[in-house]
């Protein structure tokens, strides 16, 4: 995983609410095999519409996503936080996020912003009108900036460090491995196995 | 202080824990599809790492494979490509699949309960948010990414922030006519597709007691659109005597220890939730979705609701965009709405006693002319199970459609899907928007709602009939 430190970069406005990740990706997207490709699928229903803003040439090149709030609803699929990323997205900002959207996107490196509603708001105006604003979004400094303001975020310390280290979960708990050894000796003997079939 | 329900589970499968740090829990089963474990399968390879615990893994195909003629290759090539990476995946690392033609195979949450390896208090995960529905068991039960699928895969166990917990207390009694599925619908209407965020849902209170097993599963299985991860009934005598007898229930003296935990598995007297929600099951009435998300809800006799009226500015810009995609408009009865396709099936509702209600209500009758009606079995087993019933002949004599078992429309990535502008009543879990095809419109109900409006041709319930 790629390391995430700070990212620097114009933002696309979506004023919508409940984006699920049907929206971010329709399923009939999901069939390939690799983790690449899928900026095809990003929005595909609504890119139809030439009024959609990822069809509007100032949005063109935006790397911050300011979505509005519960995004990420519905299907686990993280094929939603590969065709973010594939299409070019960093970091996405939102009042509320949907739970295993934002546990997919901490995985796969997609930065995810919480921030108070009012001032996805005031994001979402001051791109509107100027839509080459730049937005940093400092993972260090735990800091969203754009024109005069700074905005500071939450996150929890141990995501934080897994990202800005760009390491992999697995890796880290192969290093507890012994635990999970111990753990199996003690798990119950009623516990079902699939194997063998019965 | 006690431990709720959650909290006892939760404890139980910490493998270590340290301040600032996701708990590392261990996973006690693995449920596996075609769609999001492929790339999974290659970041093992690419690690040259194996399967921890495939006698803790199992795979059904079911996402993408057709409900027609599944006897022969699948047609489409690219949803082939996926089944047969999941075929061969599973091959190398020694992983039971059921692969359609298969007596076992079927939607990944219909699979597991039949077979008995879902069980009262493990974990369980699958790369599907309706895994929630395994919660019906008293099991910590949760939807994964395909990162954790493959970190489930490699060490049997996830690292994860506990959640919250919060109470969803049903008292009272159902009305006739009035499935679990009015009660869930009404739950994500009251709190909103964000109101269980970060929270574990437990569902208590005599009208969730007085359940059967698939009633659960249909309640737990809709906690995601709720936006909880997981929610969670706790086991009792129902739950027991649905395990007993299971292919890999536990016999004899296993059976016996089993039992005794199973029973220790309830939220203590004196535990506290972060957040409790109350609700009267005297007063709930079949429920109908109006919008395009499933808290956009409202009782059958309703009528399409005013944007205007709406407080809260999300909510108001929410209920434009979804009257404008329903082409729908404020004012209108709910059941003066024309349909012109019933789903009934998805894991949600495609057991065996949501075919037997829908079939009950069918019996003897026609479906509306203009209209069709699509039965899908949630498996194999339970389209063998209605066919030694009969139920597939009420379905056919009524006029509709008796298919193989899979996700089918309910997500359309097989050929069963919705055309552009056309209206579906569905007992699915979502209505957003496209899901059931592109352009799509959807709207989620009962099995019973389901079967009097293919009868009706509007939405409508069999006391309308």
């Amino acid at each position: 995983m790629e390391k995430f430190i700070k990212h620097t970069g114009s933002a696309l406005p979506l004023r919508r609410s409940n984006v699920d990740t049907d929206q971010i990706i329709p399923a009939v997207y999901l069939k390939r095999i690799t983790k690449s490709g899928f900026e095809d699928g990003l929005f595909a229903a609504w890119r139809n519409d030439p009024a959609f803003e990822l069809n509007q040439p100032q949005y063109k090149s935006a790397t911050v996503l300011v979505a509005g709030p519960d995004f990420g609803t519905g299907s686990s699929r993280e094929h939603a936080v590969w065709a973010l990323q594939n299409y070019g997205f960093k970091v996405v900002l939102s009042s509320r996020f949907a739970d295993i959207f934002r546990g997919n996107s901490q995985k796969a490196g997609l930065l995810t912003v919480i921030l108070p509603q009012e001032e996805i708001e005031k994001i979402w105006k001051a791109v509107e009108i100027k839509p080459d604003t730049q937005i940093s979004v400092d993972l260090e400094a735990k800091t969203v900036t754009y024109d005069a303001t700074t905005l500071a975020f939450a996150i929890d310390d141990y995501t934080r460090w897994r990202l800005m280290e760009g390491l992999d979960d697995i890796g880290l708990t192969f290093t507890k491995i012994d635990g999970v050894t111990k753990f199996e000796e003690k798990r119950a003997a009623f516990k079902p196995k699939t194997l063998p079939i019965r | 202080m006690g431990k709720t329900l959650a909290e006892k589970i939760w404890s139980e499968h910490i493998v270590s824990s340290a301040a600032g740090e996701p708990d590392l829990l261990y996973i006690d089963l693995h449920l596996i599809h075609e769609v999001t474990s492929p790339q999974a399968f290659d970041g093992l390879r690419l690690a040259n790492r194996r399967v921890r615990r495939a006698d803790l893994t199992i795979a059904t195909e079911d996402h993408n494979v057709p409900t027609l003629n599944i006897d022969k290759p699948i047609a489409d090539p690219v949803s082939k490509l996926q089944v047969d990476t999941l075929r061969k995946n599973c091959a190398e690392f020694g992983v039971r699949i059921h692969s359609l033609g298969d007596v076992d195979q079927g939607i990944v949450h219909v699979v597991g309960p039949q077979l008995g390896i879902t069980q009262p208090g493990m974990t369980i995960v699958c790369g599907d948010s309706h895994t929630s529905t395994h919660g019906a068991f008293g099991a910590l039960a949760f939807g994964i990414g395909t990162s954790e699928v493959e970190h489930v895969l490699a060490t049997q166990t996830l690292p994860l922030l506990r959640p919250k917990t919060m109470a969803i207390n049903v008292d009272g009694t159902l009305k006739a006519g009035v499935t679990s599925k009015d009660i869930i619908l009404a739950v994500i209407a009251k709190i909103g597709t964000g109101g269980g965020q970060g929270y574990i849902l437990e569902y208590r209170g005599s009208a969730i007691r007085a359940l059967s097993m698939e009633a659960r599963m249909t309640i737990c299985n809709m906690s995601i659109e709720a936006g909880a991860r997981a929610g969670l009934i706790a086991p009792d005598q129902t739950t027991f005597d649905y395990v007993k007898g299971k292919p890999h229930a536990p016999v004899g003296a296993d059976w016996d220890a089993a039992l005794a935990y199973w029973q220790t598995l309830t939220t203590d007297s004196d535990a506290k939730f972060d957040k409790e929600i109350n609700l009267n099951a005297d007063e709930l009435a079949p429920f109908v979705t109006w919008g395009t998300n499933p808290g956009q809800g409202l009782p059958l006799s309703a009528s399409i609701p005013n944007p205007a009226d709406f407080t809260n500015t999300e909510d108001r810009g929410a209920a434009e965009r979804a009257l404008e995609y329903m082409d729908l408009k404020p004012g209108t009865p709910l059941k003066s709405i024309k349909v012109d396709t019933v789903f009934l099936g998805s894991c949600t509702n495609g057991r065996i006693e949501d075919l037997r209600s829908a079939a009950e209500v069918l019996k003897g009758k026609k479906i509306a002319a203009s209209l069709r009606l699509l039965v899908v079995p949630g498996s194999a087993r339970v389209r063998l199970q209605a066919e030694s019933e009969g139920l597939d002949k009420v379905f056919l004599d009524a006029g509709a459609e008796w298919r193989s078992a899979g996700c089918s429309m309910c997500l359309g990535m097989n050929p069963d899907q919705l055309k552009p502008g056309e209206r579906a009543a569905s007992t699915s879990n979502r209505n957003f928007e496209g899901r059931q095809g592109k352009g799509g419109r959807t709207h989620l109900v009962s099995p019973l709602v389901a079967a009097a409006t293919a009868l009706k041709g509007t939405l409508a319930s069999p006391a309308d009939l």
